[in-house]
């Protein structure tokens, strides 16, 4: 991938906006669905399939394309959204999410729409699914990469650890995982739930390379991504450190945004606020 | 005797002291090593059972392509979810109480309702596991498995039987249940044995069952039975036999999805059906039966099967005794299914 400028920067800011935007007008429209999470990792989405990846929407089944898999369905509208905002279907269809007879179904499933690698939802299978993807590439030398993107929520669930014990034993280094470290999960603060805490540590016993971002900064993402590629016979796990409703000072770090959509007036108002946020960014461009 | 000579079934199989026995699990170690050379997209992946699941013949032979999971269960299915997304056709290895039965969610989302080719073999199903008692019998796993679309249930009745089932379920472009057990068990089909998954075959028959001559009261039982269990019906009906009852024992080794025909034209023919099954008989092979009988041409039935019970320590033959599904039980509940047809119950 090549290297960000300051344009490009500019254009994934830009983007990701337009992708909160839409998450926004998704989730009103539904009626149901988590807030939170997308919001917080838009930028995340916005930099893998605007920058990172070897993909064609044109063709989301190209043979050596690098696959995305999202362990945490539940945040499947940002997922959605940046794939309309790439090209895969179009944007007027995100209006459908959670309806009945629709594509985009309330959590991912994969023959549904064109994009989704494996259905999800069900927490803590993603990063052993994502394992096994990436083993059998290496069985047969094929050069894509396998992306695992989970939240902090599913580091509870014990399937989670065996895949992470899998992956390491089998030294995967063609996996590179995000986890969402928002810190929130639906009955409250990670910490409290179930203590997570040294997650770092955690990853680097079961010998995995480790690295902690800032999940809104588009170059810390870019550089992460670029640098696990690097690794020698680990995977890579990227802790991305994000603020749960990211965009929306109201709903920033608060919980009780983790599975509730906006009603329509508190969607108004987010909107003009994202509209506000992206006019200032062509602004700084222009 | 009334042996259909069509499913060329092996010589005396009412001989228990001359017959051969070997686990149906033996048959799946052999299918899978064959299944493997035949196709290169088959990988294996077993957790920490290898040698007692019958896996072993197959990492011998492909190490590469053998991937040991640990005591893992939930990781078996999901790893193996995401190498068949890739594109290899994976057979995942344990005993049925760990796989299917504790990860069951994990098959239903990642390799169900993804639809992709995971063969799930459960090794050591039924009371039959003998002496490690209750926590390690599944009794439970083909109403687990029969109940998730997509899937195919597959219960082989012998070593044979089971080597073809692991081959053909490769043929599959889709998840496959194989249920197989630990103990030895009557070899009664042969290699040139007719195995098509989907078609359950009459084995023991007084009349020629392929005929598209049918009618009620052409025979008095039909026997719908699977696994091993299948050879216990076969000594009842053969006890059955020797007092004038005509009987036709099916082996209806596909559970899903079930070959309603020849059901419904045993249902038929006989007027009364029996299930036999080392399963629960809440929701296994007996209850789909029965679905598909209430449907189109329903009969009295009688169940045999683990009866809402878990199962304990013992050896083998006593525990399929003691849970009534040794072929005392199914003749005596061959006779009470008969004297439960209409016509039976207006003469008393």
């Amino acid at each position: 991938m090549p290297h960000l400028h300051e344009e490009k920067i500019k254009f994934l800011e830009q983007k990701a906006n337009d992708i909160r935007q839409s998450i926004i007008e998704m989730l009103v429209e539904a009626g149901s669905g988590h807030t939170a999470g997308p919001l917080g990792m838009a930028d995340v989405f916005t930099a893998f399939y605007f920058h990172i990846l070897n993909h064609d929407p044109k063709n989301p089944l190209m043979t050596d394309r690098d696959r995305l898999i999202l362990s945490n369905g539940h945040i499947c509208p940002v997922q959605y959204a940046t794939l309309a905002h790439a090209g895969y279907f179009p944007i007027e269809e995100l209006k459908t999410l959670r309806k009945f007879g629709t594509r985009l179904q309330g959590h991912p499933h994969r023959t549904s729409l064109p994009g989704v690698e494996t259905t999800s939802g069900p927490l803590g299978s993603g990063l052993s699914q994502s394992s096994g993807y990436a083993y059998g590439a290496r069985m047969d030398g094929k050069k894509f990469r396998v992306y695992c993107l989970m939240s902090d929520g599913e580091q509870d669930a014990g399937n989670t650890w065996e895949a992470a014990m899998f992956a390491g034993k089998y030294k995967l280094n063609n996996l590179t995982a995000v986890i969402d470290r928002n810190n929130i999960q639906i009955d409250g603060m990670t910490e409290n739930i179930m203590p997570l805490e040294n997650l770092r540590a955690k990853y680097e016993a079961f010998n995995w390379h480790v690295l902690e971002i800032d999940g809104h900064n588009f170059e810390e993402i870019v550089n992460a991504a670029e640098e696990a590629k690097a690794i020698y016979e680990k995977p890579t796990i990227i802790i991305a450190h994000t603020i749960p409703g990211k965009g929306i000072k109201e709903i920033e770090f608060d919980y009780k945004w983790h599975g509730i959509p906006p009603n329509k007036e508190q969607a108004a108002k987010f909107l003009s606020e994202l509209r506000t946020l992206g006019g200032k960014i062509r602004s700084e461009h222009q | 005797m009334p042996i259909n000579p069509k499913a060329k079934l092996a010589e005396n199989i009412l001989d228990l002291k001359t017959i051969e026995q070997f686990p149906t699990r033996k048959g799946y170690g052999e299918g899978l090593l064959e299944a493997g050379e035949k196709n290169e997209k088959v990988v294996a992946l077993c957790a920490d059972l290898t040698e007692s699941t019958k896996m072993d013949l197959f990492a011998k032979k492909f190490p590469e392509r053998f991937i040991q999971m640990g005591v893992a269960e939930q990781n078996l299915a999901t790893v193996a979810a995401g190498l068949a997304n890739y594109g290899k056709i994976p057979f995942i290895s344990s005993y049925a109480m760990f796989s299917p039965g504790r990860n069951w969610e994990q098959i239903r989302t990642t390799i169900c309702y993804n639809n992709v080719p995971v063969k799930i073999a459960g090794s050591h199903s039924g009371v039959s596991v003998g002496p490690d008692g209750a926590t390690h019998q599944a009794i439970e796993d083909i109403a687990l498995m029969r109940a998730i679309p997509n899937m195919t249930v597959i219960y082989p009745a012998d070593m044979h039987e089971a080597k073809k089932a692991t081959i053909a379920a490769v043929g599959i472009d889709g998840p496959v249940y194989l249920r197989f057990a630990r103990e030895k068990t009557p070899v009664f089909t042969t290699a040139e044995t007719p195995f098509e998954i989907g078609r359950a075959e009459a084995i023991w028959d007084v009349e020629d069952s392929s005929s598209e001559t049918s009618g009620p009261q052409l025979i008095d039982v039909a026997i719908v039975a699977c696994g091993p269990l299948v050879h216990n019906a076969l000594l009842a009906a053969a006890e059955l036999e020797k007092e004038g009852i005509k009987v036709r024992v099916i082996n209806n080794h596909t559970i899903k999805p079930m070959d309603e025909k020849t059901i419904i034209k045993a249902a038929r023919d006989a007027g009364a059906v029996v299930t036999v099954e080392e399963h629960q008989v809440h929701g296994g092979m007996g209850s789909a039966v029965a679905e598909v009988l209430a449907k189109n041409y329903p009969v009295p039935m009688e169940f045999i099967g683990v009866q809402n019970r878990f199962g304990e320590s013992g050896t083998a033959s006593e525990l399929v005794e003691h849970f009534g599904m040794g072929a005392d039980s199914i003749k005596k509940a061959v006779l009470k299914v008969i004297g439960r047809k209409p016509q039976a119950v207006e003469k008393s």
